[in-house]
């Protein structure tokens, strides 16, 4: 697992709190540092995707993780 | 990356409807547009600071009911006093237990944003509505306002 500079657990909410908790998670980081997501909700694998393409942070890593759902987010 | 612009009507004033455009609005924010909302008739009540809002089954055949009541439970029976508090009940808990953010919570995530917020002024004229009933930040307007905003969007939904 590659480092990350801040953690946010999602786990138990659905969209679209995961994206808005990220997105707020990432308002106050730096550029290049990055965000570790768990999240339990389904929809957030797509979502995060979406998210990345459009707003440029780059998704680096989403996998599934003992029923969990994993991101590294890079804020650019 | 130029910013995009999204422009909602919302018109509807029970708790099922009031999700799509706070999720909508909170989301396309989030991932950087530009949001103005315009509220009219029954959608005026979701800015009230203190939203009274429920979900009715009277009329609403799609609606999934507890027990498969849906299924076998007569439909004027959904008329009964007191059905329509026992449903919203049911459903906001059922939201809680979900994980699904609650109308209040998705709404301060939009005033967070900055999504724009405009109330009708005809319909809060027409239903002599309280304007300090209302949530701070909320402007006043008309239709050409709204197209102000909405004739410089790239989506522009009703609901």
């Amino acid at each position: 697992m590659a480092d990350f500079d801040q953690e946010l657990d999602a786990s138990g909410l659905n969209c679209p709190l995961p994206i808005l908790r990220a997105k707020k998670a990432l308002a106050g980081m730096t550029a290049g540092q990055v965000l570790h997501i768990i999240a339990t909700d389904p929809g957030a694998v797509k979502d995060f995707e979406a998210f990345a393409k459009q707003t440029g942070n780059e998704l680096m890593e989403s996998k599934e993780e003992g029923g969990k759902f994993v991101f590294l987010m890079k804020k650019n | 990356m130029s910013e995009k612009k999204l422009a909602i009507i919302a018109t509807k004033g029970t708790l099922d409807w009031g999700y799509p455009p706070f999720i909508l609005a909170s989301t396309a924010s989030a991932l950087g547009y530009e949001v103005e909302i315009f509220f009219t008739f029954y959608g005026l009540q979701l800015l009230k600071k203190k939203m009274d809002v429920s979900v009715s089954p009277l009329g609403n055949p799609g609606m999934p009911m507890p027990m498969a009541m849906d299924k076998w439970f007569p439909v004027l029976g959904t008329a009964i006093p007191g059905m329509q508090s026992m449903m919203t009940m049911m459903m906001k808990n059922k939201m809680k237990s979900k994980g699904v953010a609650s109308l209040e919570e998705l709404r301060e995530l939009c005033v967070e944003a900055e999504v724009r917020i405009i109330a009708c002024q005809m319909t809060v004229d027409l239903f002599d509505l309280d304007p300090k009933a209302f949530i701070d930040g909320v402007e006043f307007g008309g239709a050409a306002l709204f197209f102000e905003f909405a004739g410089e969007a790239d989506i522009s939904l009703f609901m």
